[in-house]
């Protein structure tokens, strides 16, 4: 027989599945990476640009909530981006993969424009803003409703349909900003209503954004208990686990698809509402502005829970301010801040990693136990 | 150098406190087993008892968390497979690893990394070898997606013999045989032994272990309990270790109580999506107060058969099952062209626990109480969930069938599937049906388990509830059931008496159809 010759070494690193973490040490470890992230970044930034890290960081922070009207449009995009991930999660809890978030976005503020141009001079400015919400949302709700419709029927891939649905959203928008032209040459829409400002949101406690934040806050609460009490959201669960196991207790999946995919198009719908009324008062193929695709980020680190959304939502606003105010404060090119907000999800995102996975070094051999 | 303790003369391998936990659960611990050169040693013991993980580390599958491994008196780290092929061990494993399109020949030399030029005469002449050797069948030209199970296997063992195996691992090697090839290979496995290899089978068989090994080493629930002599235990022994404590190994069947007509299945036709006939001319009827067995060869329309009945197939034209709660014929309903939905309307009490545990079933991501939510979380008008009702239920069932779960708020996915199983029966029987049918229900279940779900099937049956018993272990349905239905193909090939009928009348009409009479 062959002598044997071997003797490898083990690995150095050793991954295992984690059992169950406890929320504390979760949070622990997401915290930790967000540190571990800005020491990072302290050390990219000293050596790129010689400054001193913690005045990019304070820099950063006044960028966000330096001033009044600063913090007031980091809480605006906040709501918007957080408006949108409401809409995704019922989705999103289905398995149902709604890419499609830009263009119910896009409708919705076609819809809120439609309502502030030709109703205008028919009615009380307080009247038309409920029937514009209720216009954006039907709006959103049909651009749901289609992709959800052929999928439940035709089982067609929801991801290239809603993707699809986007283009034709943009084009749709192209035609109405053409349409609505104003000045005539200048080939935007131009701030709706300026002089009179019929159907922009009214200040709420002298604040401009202070209804943004009331309807998406009551959204809030409401997805949550949707989610997570009613007789809806417990079948958009199963259905999102198992289809399977869905038909055999007896739920219809069809019109639990169809429904979920109307009530996420509704929500992404008054999204474009927020985004016409109640802040750019205008319509542009820019009004959506990725953040229909930013938002899965959102909805996927706070796995659909509304309340952590919130946080996420913050975070995401609060990064993209801030990058924006060093690169103008310190004339840098947009890389650089573009790095430190790629540094930080990238630290963010992977602690799920350490979360999930036990990660062990190597151990040596220990000596051996000889009887 | 560093000595080494354990060079002794007739230890092949040697495993001194091998630990291996996944997350949460341990599946080794601290495991100290040999294997002798030229031995056949039985590992036995019950489903996630840990065999199969501890011989995956041999193969290069795992790696310990701690704990050493000798190959023959040699400390050693077996790192991936091509490590564990250098040391000579060659596992064969329960699903076959082999690619489908290719040949006998080309699968025995894929990933050897030979960097010449591939000689596939040579390998062939190497195979004829080995099979010559040993009394293999090998036809070194055949497409493997044109092999019988029992071909792929024998494939498998020429394989890691071709690549220098003298240690081999037969991960559960009879589970896909029928009783003729399991003999064949028996005589193989006696002809390597006396060749010097040492042969590990990992098996929860009695009989075979019985007939086949030198020696037999048992685990239960991850722990090392001892090994014996074949010639020196038997099989009741076995089971005590195995178990953990004595278990009488024979199962109830009160008779029959005043059993009335329950369902009524006429001409059930079944096609699959894509057009094949997976149920044809299906007639039978099941009483109340008896259990029901279903006999045949997998995937011969059983698990088409219950999901028909329960709604989830569309069927044939000329097809009925008429239905009579508890034998009531004035409230008989035609199941026929109902689907689940419209069967939970009627408030048929129908309790259907399918073979698909987690993927039909149950929801793996939801806790015990959602689970036990799905049957009913839609009653009333609110249009919020109850969730106080299924709370309470989840507590009983948790508590009368002695399911072990962290908590309620565990996701079930993370238990094991003895504890799945018994969600899944608790709260179809919780819901006091009039028709319960089970498919599989005892698959992958200890001992234990699987005599606590005979016992409630019992309970059932003396309730008067029609019980239909799809099962796969022969000897199981024979002492279980009142009557036993074979299905072969699709088509109904004879209704036995359970009391009275032979296994081998069974295991014939499961292949063949009984001579149609004059």
């Amino acid at each position: 027989m062959m002598k044997q010759k071997h003797r490898k070494k083990e690995p150095l690193f050793r991954i295992s599945k984690n059992g169950f973490v406890p929320l504390y040490k979760a949070w622990a470890i997401r915290i930790g990476a967000l540190l571990l992230a800005l020491v990072v970044c302290a050390f990219i930034i000293y050596s790129i640009t010689k400054l001193n890290p913690l005045k990019v960081y304070g820099t950063m922070f006044q960028g966000a909530f330096g001033t009044n009207k600063r913090m007031w449009v980091t809480i605006r995009d906040t709501m918007m981006l957080l408006c949108i991930g409401l809409g995704l999660a019922p989705a999103f809890k289905m398995r149902f993969w709604n890419i499609g978030a830009e263009g119910q976005v896009l409708v919705g503020g076609i819809a809120s424009a439609a309502c502030m141009i030709y109703l205008r001079g028919k009615m009380s400015a307080t009247a038309v803003l409920p029937i514009m919400f209720v216009c954006s949302m039907l709006a959103g709700a049909i651009w749901g409703f289609i992709p959800g419709y052929f999928k439940a029927k035709y089982g067609t891939n929801e991801t290239l349909f809603t993707l699809m649905m986007n283009y034709i959203a943009i084009q749709l928008t192209s035609y109405f900003v053409a349409l609505w032209e104003n000045p005539y040459g200048s080939n935007t829409v131009g701030i709706i209503n300026s002089r009179d400002k019929f159907g922009w949101f009214p200040p709420i406690f002298g604040q401009m954004y202070g209804l943004n934040v009331i309807i998406v806050l009551v959204l809030v609460v409401l997805i949550y208990v949707y989610l997570n009490y009613t007789k809806q959201g417990f079948e958009i669960s199963v259905v999102g686990d198992s289809e399977n196991t869905a038909r055999y207790c007896g739920i219809d999946v069809k019109r639990v698809i169809i429904r979920t995919m109307i009530i996420s198009g509704a929500i992404c719908g008054i999204a474009g509402f927020l985004a016409v009324a109640g802040a750019g008062h205008t319509i542009s193929v820019s009004t959506a502005g990725g953040r229909g695709f930013t938002t899965i980020i959102v909805a996927w680190m706070a796995k659909f829970n509304s309340f952590v959304m919130v946080l996420f939502s913050s975070l995401l606003v609060f990064l993209e301010k801030g990058a924006m105010e060093i690169a103008s404060r310190y004339q840098l090119s947009d890389y650089v801040s573009n790095m430190i907000i790629g540094i930080i999800l990238f630290f963010i995102l992977g602690s799920e990693f350490f979360i999930n996975f036990k990660v062990r070094l190597r151990q040596r051999f220990t000596k051996d136990k000889s009887q | 150098m560093r000595k080494e303790p354990y060079l002794e003369q007739n230890v092949a391998i040697r495993m001194v406190d091998i630990t291996k936990r996944f997350a949460d659960v341990v599946a080794n611990n601290k495991i100290n087993l040999e294997i002798r050169f030229g031995e056949i040693l039985a590992l036995l013991g019950e489903n996630g008892s840990g065999k199969t993980t501890l011989m995956n580390m041999l193969s290069g599958i795992y790696m310990q968390d701690s704990g050493a491994i000798y190959v023959k008196g040699e400390r050693i780290t077996i790192k991936d497979p091509h490590d564990a092929y250098s040391l000579h061990i060659g596992m064969i494993h329960q699903h076959f690893k082999l690619v489908e399109v290719l040949t006998a020949a080309e699968n025995i030399i894929l990933g050897l990394n030979e960097t010449r030029l591939i000689d596939l005469k040579n390998v062939r002449e190497q195979v004829k070898k080995i099979c010559d050797r040993y009394g293999f069948v090998v036809d070194p030209d055949k497409k493997v997606y044109d092999m019988s199970v029992s071909e792929k296997q024998t494939l498998e063992i020429v394989k890691v013999l071709y690549r220098g195996a003298d240690i081999l691992i037969l991960d559960e090697p009879t589970a896909v045989l029928t009783p003729q090839e399991t003999d064949k290979l028996f005589v193989v496995m006696r002809n390597m032994k006396a060749d010097g290899k040492s042969i590990v089978i990992i098996t929860h068989k009695l009989h075979e272990v019985m007939e086949i090994s030198d020696r037999v080493a048992v685990l239960r629930k991850g722990e090392y309990i001892g090994d014996v002599l074949t010639s020196q235990t038997d099989p009741q022994k076995l089971t005590d270790m195995m178990v953990g404590r004595s278990v009488t190994l024979n199962i109830d069947r009160p008779e029959p109580v005043n059993p009335k007509e329950s369902l009524v299945v006429k001409n059930l036709g079944v096609k699959d999506i894509n057009g094949v006939k997976k149920l044809e001319n299906v007639s039978f009827t099941a009483y109340t107060g008896e259990i029901l067995g279903i006999a045949g060869i997998s995937g011969c329309g059983q698990k088409e058969l219950l999901e028909a009945i329960a709604g989830l197939h569309k069927l044939e034209p000329g097809s009925s099952i008429m239905f009579y709660p508890r034998g009531n014929k004035e409230e008989g309903e035609d199941l026929a062209g109902q689907s689940p939905i419209d069967i939970k309307h009627k408030g048929v009490h129908l309790a259907f626990v399918p073979e698909d545990r987690l993927g039909m079933g149950l929801v793996g991501n939801m806790n015990i109480p959602d689970n036990i939510m799905l049957k009913c979380y839609d009653q009333g008008k609110s249009p919020f969930t109850n969730k106080k009702k299924p709370r309470q239920q989840a507590i009983e069932i948790i508590h009368d069938l002695e399911i072990v779960t962290p908590g309620l708020r565990t996701p079930i996915r993370r238990l094991s599937g003895g504890n799945v199983q018994k969600i899944l029966v608790g709260r179809e029987i919780s819901s006091d049906p009039y028709l319960l049918m089970t498919a599989y229900a005892v698959r992958g279940l200890d001992i234990n388990t699987s005599y606590t779900i005979y016992r409630l099937l019992n309970e059932q049956k003396k309730k008067g509830t029609a019980v239909i018993y799809v099962g796969e272990d022969l000897d199981v349905l024979l002492e279980l059931c009142d009557r036993i239905l074979v299905l072969c193909s699709g088509r109904v090939s004879g209704i036995v008496d359970g009391r009275t009928a032979k296994k081998e009348e069974v295991g014939l009409l499961m292949t063949h159809f009984k001579e149609e009479t004059a």
